[in-house]
C-alpha cells in the first residue's frame, strides 16, 4: 500500500476523472468534436478566429472551471512547477512540439482517442507514458537533476 | 456547434483537472515516480474518466449517425502507427516528466497566477509553431 493513496484523495481523483471523462463525452456527443486540449490550443495558430470561438471558449471555460473548484472546495491552489527556467522551457518546448507532432496529449489521445478504442491513441497513451517514467527516472533518480 | 454544450463541457474538464489534483505538477511528478517514491493517485483519473467515456464514446459510435447539435463526428483522419505518432508522444512524454504539465493542466492552471505557468504555454505554443511550419498539413 502506497503511502500516498489516501481514501480522499483517491475520492478527489476519481470524481476529477468522472468530470473529464464526462466533459468529454458532451463535447463528443452532443457537438461532434474530440476535447483534445492541445489540438484546441494549437489550432488557435493555425485557423482563423471565426473557426476559433468554440475553441476559445472551451478554454476560458477551462480555466474558469478550475478556479471555480478552488473557489466552492476551499481546495488550495497548487504550486507552480519546482523546476528551474532552462528545463520549464525545454519541457514546454518538448510537450509542444511533441503533442503537435503526435497528433494529441493525455486528453485527446488519453481519455477520448482510448474511449474510442482507436489503435493510435492507445498505442501514443503508451508511448508517452513510458516516456514520461523512463525521463522522470533518468532524470531525478539517475542524475540527480532538480524536478 | 452549441456553445451552451462547450462551456458546460469546458467548466466539467477544468473542474474535473482541479478536483483530480491533475492541475498539481508535484502530484503528477509522483505518479511517474514509479522507481522512486511512487503516488499512484492519479490512476484513479484515468479510471474514472474511461468509466464514463469508453461505453457512452462506444454506444455512440454505434448507435447514433451523427451527434446532437452537428453535422457529424469529427474524427481524426490519421490512420495507422507511423514514427510521428511514436516520436511526438516519446517527445511529449519527456518534457511532460521535467515539469509534470500536459497541455490541460498548464492551460486550466492559466486563473493560478503563476509565472511559471505562463512562461511553461509559451514554450509549449513556440514548440507547436515550429511544428506547423514544418508541417504543411497545418491547419488542419
Amino acid at each position: 500500500m502506497s503511502e500516498f493513496l489516501s481514501t480522499s484523495s483517491v475520492l478527489f481523483a476519481l470524481l476529477g476523472g468522472l468530470m473529464i471523462g464526462l466533459s468529454s463525452v458532451l463535447l463528443f456527443t452532443l457537438n461532434g468534436r474530440i476535447a483534445g486540449i492541445c489540438g484546441m490550443a494549437f489550432s488557435l495558430m493555425a485557423t482563423s478566429l471565426q473557426r476559433n470561438i468554440w475553441r476559445l471558449v472551451f478554454l476560458a471555460s477551462l480555466i474558469i472551471g478550475s478556479l471555480a473548484f478552488h473557489l466552492f472546495s476551499g481546495a488550495e491552489i497548487p504550486k507552480p512547477p519546482n523546476t528551474s527556467m532552462p528545463l520549464l522551457i525545454l519541457g514546454g518546448l518538448l510537450v509542444g512540439y511533441g503533442t503537435s507532432l503526435g497528433n494529441g496529449c493525455t486528453s485527446g489521445h488519453g481519455i477520448a482517442g482510448i474511449a474510442r478504442l482507436a489503435p493510435r491513441s492507445l498505442i501514443a497513451t503508451l508511448t508517452f507514458m513510458v516516456a514520461a517514467i523512463l525521463t522522470f527516472y533518468v532524470v531525478k533518480h539517475v542524475l540527480g537533476g532538480a524536478i | 456547434m452549441n456553445l451552451p454544450v462547450v462551456i458546460a463541457s469546458g467548466l466539467l474538464f477544468g473542474a474535473g483537472l482541479a478536483a483530480s489534483d491533475m492541475n498539481n505538477p508535484e502530484r503528477v511528478q509522483g505518479f511517474l515516480d514509479v522507481f522512486g517514491r511512487w503516488d499512484p493517485t492519479l490512476m484513479f483519473v484515468m479510471g474514472g474518466a474511461l468509466a464514463i467515456a469508453l461505453p457512452i464514446f462506444q454506444w455512440a459510435l454505434k448507435t447514433k449517425t451523427k451527434p446532437t447539435f452537428a453535422k457529424r463526428f469529427y474524427l481524426p483522419l490519421k490512420q495507422g502507427i507511423d514514427k510521428n505518432l511514436v516520436g511526438g508522444a516519446t517527445l511529449f512524454g519527456m518534457g511532460w516528466a521535467l515539469v509534470g504539465y500536459c497541455p490541460g493542466p498548464a492551460i486550466a492552471s492559466l486563473g493560478y497566477g503563476h509565472l511559471e505557468v505562463v512562461i511553461f504555454i509559451a514554450a509549449m505554443m513556440a514548440g507547436a509553431k515550429v511544428h506547423q511550419w514544418q508541417d504543411k498539413r497545418w491547419p488542419r
